[in-house]
């Protein structure tokens, strides 16, 4: 019985972990979104699509994860690369780069505001400078613009720091033998990087990807601090249907799309990068 | 040795927590919709609650919240709750899911202490029974900074200013300063919706739901939206207005009483408080009434009695109005030694009732779980009219039509201002 059950023994604590409470309120959640008085149906995601929010949270949703994660992935890479090449305080450089790791989406969301807000930090600056006259209100649903590159910017700020551990940690798997031997033959270090280093990468890149999407399309404390009702995204209204409409079911709808496209994302990284057999460890 | 000592070291921790788990079980639990800031439910705690015999843990949270807590205790069983105080309307979500009692008889036993009728009448939530007892009482009103007042329109007077001379006073305003200085709480945790179905649409349709897709409505949202160009950007993220008052990005600002006592409190030489505008129709108002419930099951059914006994006595209830700036329900009459900021308050609320075109417009009634779902419907119009300016004529049709589903869905009769219907309230 032991050498034999005791593998499955021991993870299941985990699995009754998930189950219970992971795997449970899923379906409940999946049943909630397709119940309507009338019986089963798609009538709470009829409520959800008709809705004047829904199309702003859709577009500001893609718009978000199609700014941020690209954005996210090319500074980490850069950040990686020049990590690489540092001797002292390396380390020292590291932690100071994942520092922003350690705080609660929400605080990061105050602290950007704190920033930009029409009081704020940057409002204060450019006022000593003399470059605006008065206070300049950006967060505001008349300027939706800059609201947007207000959220991207604090979303890169935070969240960029678990694309470069990964990315680091990936890096440290490649062999500097290969580049080395690149250079011996004459290759520029942009050659090297894009078809030695990048391509070595790609289960590490796949790995960020997939994490940083999901997490983007599921953005909710950083936008919801900054943007407020202002910058509708789909989690955001998931939110307020539950919370101010009291409404669970469109809640649960919109629960169920953010988990579709989360789905999805996922399916497509694993199938652009993929990573052909011969090459797995 | 050393083993037998953490033994008994960890069974005397073991029945430490057992016995403080048990005296937390023993505590009378209060739920409150109502007093959820932070300060409020402190003064509720060491000041207001001092004095009761018992011992009760106040658990206030924003309405939302608390009435997704009790329906999680509701439907877990797990009743921990034994009282609720919460506004009129979020009471009137929970009735229809039974999960108050009802309570004749501690409103007969309560009746000595002269509640207002009207007040009584609405905590029977259009049922045969009593389901709550009117606690506190408050309304809305506006606050404008003393810098602003030169620039009122000539012959306006304050305690009876219109919509059309709040406009022209707005844009006097920004003439002078470049800045648009009007708030409205319109961020998420506002009240913005009170507004329109207590002020804006009762000023000028003389009802709410009756009247939604009338002419007078139109011109209702057609000149809110001319108003709002005085308005300030920020309302969208406002959801206290004392504090943009007292930071000076706002000089002429609507709220809740509780919501402007603040800044009434903090700087009563530097604001004038005064009742909110009228309209052809009259002068639209909300009284607004938090009421306390004794939930079904309630696992201390005789404290729960006693705790709202001691709230609704005269002492308390001044308390109540001293402290966090809610009006009594019962017979009783303000002391002298009110602080300023309470004064200007009191005036204003009595300046509102007590004007010669005052309209009072209930609270919406009897929409059982369809409350924010009604909210949403005056939001969602002022989203699409006001902000995006899309044609009101359209929007009121279309969001007319949900209206009359909430309406029908909830069997809702119509409530003050709206004629009395027979059935579900009409949208004409």
């Amino acid at each position: 019985m032991r050498g034999r059950n005791l593998p499955y023994l021991l993870i299941a604590p985990a699995v009754i972990f998930l189950a219970v409470l992971f795997f449970i309120p899923l379906v409940q959640t999946i049943a909630l979104a397709f119940e309507t008085r009338s019986g089963p149906g798609l009538g709470n995601f009829v409520r959800m699509a008709d809705d004047l929010n829904f199309h702003d949270a859709v577009v500001n949703t893609f718009r978000f994860v199609g700014l941020a994660v690209p954005l996210q992935l090319a500074a980490a890479l850069g950040m990686a690369m020049m990590l690489r090449h540092l001797g002292k305080g390396r380390d020292l450089v590291l932690w100071i780069w994942t520092i922003p790791l350690g705080l609660s989406d929400l605080a990061a969301g105050l602290i950007w505001l704190a920033i930009l807000n029409d009081k704020g930090y940057l409002a204060s600056l450019l006022f000593h400078l003399g470059i605006v006259s008065e206070p300049q209100s950006w967060l505001t649903y008349e300027s939706p613009f800059a609201l947007f590159v207000a959220v991207v910017i604090a979303e890169f700020w935070r969240a960029t720091a678990i694309v470069i551990v990964i990315l680091v940690a990936g890096l440290q798997l490649v062999p500097k033998e290969y580049a080395e031997a690149a250079s011996v033959f004459g290759a520029s270090p942009w050659r090297i990087f894009t078809r030695i280093t990048l391509p070595l990468m790609k289960p590490s890149i796949q790995s960020a990807l997939i994490l940083r999407t999901v997490l983007a399309f599921e953005a909710f404390a950083v936008v919801i601090a900054i943007g407020g009702r202002n910058f509708p995204v789909l989690v955001s209204e998931a939110y307020n249907w539950q919370n101010f409409n009291q409404e669970p079911s469109v809640a649960a709808a919109y629960a169920v799309v953010v988990m579709g496209l989360s789905l999805a994302a996922t399916a497509l990284w694993l199938r652009l990068l993929r990573t052909p057999a011969e090459q797995r460890g | 040795m050393k083993r037998r000592t953490a033994l008994r070291l960890s069974a005397a921790l073991l029945a430490a927590t057992l016995a403080t788990g048990e005296a937390c079980a023993a505590d009378l639990v209060f739920t409150s919709g109502a007093l959820a800031p932070v300060q409020e439910a402190q003064k509720m705690r060491t000041i207001i609650l001092k004095d009761y015999i018992g011992t009760v843990s106040f658990l206030p949270d924003e309405p939302p919240a608390m009435l997704t807590r009790l329906r999680a205790e509701f439907q877990g069983n797990a009743r921990v709750s034994s009282v609720v105080g919460a506004n009129d309307g979020d009471l009137a979500v929970l009735a229809p899911t039974g999960a108050l009692a009802p309570i004749d008889d501690l409103a007969a036993q309560l009746a000595g202490r002269g509640f207002a009728p009207d007040l009584m009448a609405m905590g029977k939530l259009g049922t045969e029974h009593q389901m709550y007892i009117p606690w506190m009482q408050a309304t809305y009103f506006m606050v404008a900074n003393k810098k602003a007042l030169p620039y009122l329109p000539a012959g306006a007077d304050l305690n009876a200013l219109t919509f059309e001379q709040l406009r022209a006073w707005g844009e006097a305003v920004q003439k002078a300063t470049g800045k648009r200085l009007v708030g409205f709480p319109a961020g998420p945790n506002g009240l913005m919706h009170r507004f329109f179905q207590g002020f804006l649409l009762p000023s000028y349709t003389g009802g709410v739901v009756s009247t939604f897709k009338s002419a007078d409505a139109e011109k209702a949202w057609t000149e809110f939206a001319a108003l709002w160009k005085t308005v300030t950007p920020n309302s969208t993220s406002i959801n206290f207005m004392q504090e943009s008052l007292l930071s000076d990005d706002v000089w002429i600002g609507f709220d809740h009483v509780a919501r402007l006592l603040g800044a009434l409190e903090k700087r009563p030489d530097d604001f004038v408080a005064f009742p909110a505008p009228a309209g052809p129709k009259g002068r639209g108002w909300m009284p607004v009434v938090v009421g306390l419930s004794i939930l079904k099951d309630a696992p201390d059914p005789a404290g729960a009695r006693a705790l709202i006994s001691y709230l609704t006595q005269d002492t308390t209830q001044l308390i109540t109005a001293r402290e966090v700036g809610f009006f009594p329900t019962v017979r009783a009459t303000l002391p002298p030694d009110l602080s300023p900021g309470l004064k200007m308050a009191v005036s204003a609320i009595q300046n509102t009732g007590g004007a010669k075109d005052s309209l009072a417009a209930m609270l919406p009634s009897g929409l059982g779980a369809k409350g924010g779902e009604f909210n949403k419907v005056f939001l969602d119009t002022f989203q699409r009219v006001v902000l995006r300016g899309e044609p009101v004529h359209e929007v009121l049709a279309r969001q007319g039509e949900t209206l009359q589903r909430i309406m029908t869905d909830a069997n809702a009769p119509c409530w003050k201002p709206d004629p009395a219907s027979s059935g579900a309230c009409q949208v004409k």
